[in-house]
């Protein structure tokens, strides 16, 4: 086995002891000084036939030309690089390192570092043949980093494989040890342990790169071809060389760990900006990591109350029974509902949780990953959604039974309707019998009485005479309220149609004054008329304008014992009416009395005794005659003095 | 039915005896040679017999009303040339509007005096119309008397 004889690692205090120091002299002088006194490498001959792994301790400087066999690397032809002699080969000793220094500064890439430091020890300490190996940043191996005096095909595909537990190259890193192996294998054993390089069976030693204390792993490996033993300026180059490759290594580790700081930070903000609690666990269950929502479920509370923390435990006790039931089951992915409690009010908080389990390619469970979302909320508008339902299913009833009432009302309103026009119908057909019915006897009264007065039965006495007279004016009395009463019904029933015609206004005047004669001539009293020649006719119901006017001028007739009654008419262009008014010099009507007149059944002198004839219903007639014909009728008056009666009428009627 | 003389014939069609009592009085005592009929059946069965001047027709009747007795006395061609006068106590327009389409001449409203009626009577059997018919003799008699 390779025998370890010193750690290398004793030696890096004195290099920065050399970079420190501003003297050359002293520099070299304490450096010297400085370094532990470990024995060199000697001689392969002085050497044991097995491999050796020496100390890099720096041994005492030997010239290459003192040397038998393979020169040293202590002193190159071209440099001296440490001299007992005299300043000028620790000058030129000084002039090297610098340059190695102010190089390495330079450089930031590994291999552009290994290349230059490669290049440096050729042509300084006069190493021609090197390889250096550092640890492959993901896979477990080493790999060539840069090479020198190496056929490039060699070097090109070699790496050590760092899984070769009895790769002697593997100890070598691991245990950070320096080693030495002689040229060629001399038995079997010797091959066996022998590790292939490209320097095969070649003398090379084994030197382990690395900064301890500064970084935790080694680094990676420098093999150097050549059986010189190693001194102090090749042990000096091995600290500065391993320093600068730490640097750059490390700051490679510590720009991947600041990405990857970068990354968890923002994996955590995104975790920790989802609203619902986030939990990962490991595959044993135990918590790796979680948001602040699912801290606010599962942590404690700094100053939470008894009451609190046993809220807490119990959802924890909850999440954990959760994850252990998936971590169980064969589910990768598992969705579930968990009875929480708000860490606060410790009311129910039931939360859905949706489990996911993270594996690594080899299948194996590396993570549980568990999104909890509080379904209070979704409980709660699903109840809203409820209550909205309900109160929209009875808004419906509601408006179902009000439209079914509307319906109902409709056919309650529509079979009202008919009923009503039934009713009304009746109302005729009664009204209509009813003047049939009276008409009949009244007929026969009033004929009878004619005869008998006619003598058709023989002579009648004068008195009887008179009394016969008495039975025929109140048989026609009679009559005119019949009629008056069916008018007054045929016009409230609207079963009085209109019958427009063009007529002239003094004729028809003309034809009521005629018709009026006999009572005219019994009243003794002057009745003119006041037409305008230039009158134009008019477009009216001709037979109730006729009825009023003879309504008026019965009246008139009626309520004037002495006088005179004229009877004039006009046109008011401007309005397109034409007027006809009756005025007598009669008894008058009181102004408070005036509106009265027009109204059913109305007389001034509602007594028993009265002294005037009429239903009362005459006015009212002439009043919804006239509204008929769009006219009106209004009236003038002043007690004693006489009355005037005007019809308005438009010039030309409806339709 | 024989004639009483060459008087103008009326018939006098109403239900109600009183009426009917009293236009036949006084009918006669005018001059008028007066047949009787109770209702429209009658009344069709009197046209055929009598052969009237002119008929006074009530519409209101049992068995048969008026309206359909007048429809039928118009549409019998041996009736149809006696003129009809629709007398009713009926005064609605409608009324007077469908005795007009069932075919009668005139309308005369109830209650009329006798007289009136007489009058009406008078007029329509001296009316151009009725002269061109049958009973020009008894309408030339009858225009002597008035």
């Amino acid at each position: 086995m390779v025998a370890s004889i010193a750690t290398y690692w004793n030696e890096p205090r004195g290099v920065s002891r050399i970079r420190l120091c501003p003297s050359p002299g002293s520099k070299a002088k304490s450096m010297r000084t400085s370094l532990p006194k470990t024995p060199p490498f000697g001689p392969p001959g002085s050497m044991p036939s097995r491999p050796v792994a020496e100390t890099a301790a720096a041994g005492p400087r030997r010239r290459a030309g003192k040397r038998d066999g393979p020169a040293t690397y202590a002193v190159t032809p071209q440099v001296r690089v440490a001299s007992d002699e005299g300043t000028a080969g620790d000058s030129e000793v000084l002039a090297a390192r610098i340059r190695l220094l102010e190089g390495l500064v330079g450089r930031a890439e590994i291999a552009d570092c290994t290349q230059f430091a490669l290049q440096w020890l050729g042509e300084v300490l006069g190493v021609t043949q090197s390889i250096c190996l550092v640890r492959h940043e993901a896979e477990p191996c080493l790999i060539v980093v840069g090479a020198s005096g190496m056929p490039g095909s060699a070097v090109a595909s070699y790496t050590v494989s760092l899984e070769e537990w009895g790769n002697p190259l593997v100890t070598a890193f691991t245990n950070r040890k320096a080693l030495f192996f002689p040229a060629g294998p001399h038995s079997a054993d010797d091959r066996r342990r022998r590790p292939a390089t490209p320097f095969e069976d070649g003398v090379f030693h084994v030197v382990p790169l690395g900064v301890p204390g500064l970084s935790d792993n080694p680094i990676g490996l420098l093999l150097v071809g050549g059986t010189a033993p190693l001194a102090e300026e090749f042990h000096w180059f091995t600290a500065i060389f391993s320093r600068k490759l730490d640097q750059v290594h490390y700051r490679k580790m510590r720009i991947a760990e600041v990405q990857g700081r970068a990354e968890s930070d923002r994996l955590n903000l995104i975790i920790d900006s989802v609203a619902d609690p986030i939990v990962v666990t490991d595959a044993v269950g135990a918590t790796s990591l979680m948001n602040k929502p699912a801290e606010r479920l599962f942590a404690i509370p700094a100053q939470a109350s008894a009451i609190e923390q046993r809220w807490v435990q119990a959802n924890d006790a909850h999440f954990s029974s959760f994850i252990a039931d998936m971590l169980v089951s064969s589910d990768r992915r598992r969705v579930g509902e968990i009875g929480l409690s708000d860490p606060k009010t410790g009311e129910p908080m039931p939360v859905e949780a949706i489990a996911g389990k993270m594996l690594s390619e080899h299948g194996e469970l590396t993570a549980v990953v568990t999104i909890l979302h509080d379904r209070r909320e979704a409980i709660e508008k699903a109840r809203l959604y409820e209550q909205l339902k309900q109160a929209s299913d009875e808004l419906e009833r509601k408006v179902q039974a009000a439209t079914a009432d509307i319906a109902q009302q409709n056919e309650l309103l529509r079979r009202q309707a008919i009923e009503l026009e039934q009713a009304s119908a009746l109302k005729s057909q009664f009204l209509a019998n009813m003047s049939h019915e009276l008409r009949t006897p009244l007929n026969a009264m009033l004929g009878y009485t004619s005869m008998l007065l006619q003598g058709v039965a023989g002579g009648v006495e004068p008195p009887v005479k008179r009394r016969l007279g008495r039975i025929e004016s109140n048989g026609r009395h009679l009559l005119t309220i019949i009629n008056e009463i069916l008018d007054i019904s045929r016009i409230e029933a609207g079963r009085m149609p209109l019958q427009l015609s063009t007529f002239s206004v003094p004729d028809l005047v003309s034809e009521v004054k005629a018709e009026l004669e006999p009572i005219i001539m019994r009243s003794k009293l002057v009745v003119t008329l006041d037409l305008p020649k230039d009158l134009t006719p008019i477009s009216s119901d001709r037979q109730k304008v006729k009825q009023i006017l003879l309504n008026l001028l019965s009246n008139a007739l009626k309520f004037t014992h002495d006088g005179c009654v004229t009877i004039a008419a006009g046109h008011n262009s401007k309005e397109r009416t034409v007027t006809l008014s009756v005025t007598d010099t009669g008894i008058g009507i009181a102004h408070a009395d005036q509106h009265k007149i027009f109204e059913d059944f109305r007389q001034l002198d509602n007594s028993p005794t009265r002294a005037y004839g009429g239903t009362g219903l005459g006015l009212s007639i002439c009043r919804r005659l006239a509204q008929m014909l769009d006219g009106r009728i209004s009236v003038e008056s002043q007690v004693g003095k006489g009355s005037t009666f005007t019809l308005a009428l438009p010039t030309k009627g409806r339709k | 039915m024989s004639r009483n003389s060459d008087r103008p014939r009326v018939l006098l069609v109403d239900d109600y005896p009183d009426a009917r009592e009293m236009y036949t009085e006084y009918l006669e005592f005018s001059g008028f040679d007066v047949v009787e009929a109770g209702n429209g059946m009658e009344a069709l069965q009197r046209a055929v017999d009598s052969t009237p001047d002119i008929i006074l027709m009530d519409l209101s009747l049992p068995v048969m009303d008026g309206w359909e007795a007048t429809r039928r006395l118009k549409a019998d061609k041996c009736t149809a040339a006696i003129p009809v006068v629709a007398l009713t106590g009926h005064a609605l327009a409608d009324i007077s509007e469908g005795a007009k389409r069932a075919g009668c001449d005139a309308f005369v409203t109830k209650p009329c005096l006798p007289e009136d009626l007489v009058r009406e009577i008078r007029r329509i059997l001296d009316s151009p119309q009725s002269s061109s018919t049958k009973k020009v003799p008894r309408s030339g008699k009858y225009a002597r008397r008035s």
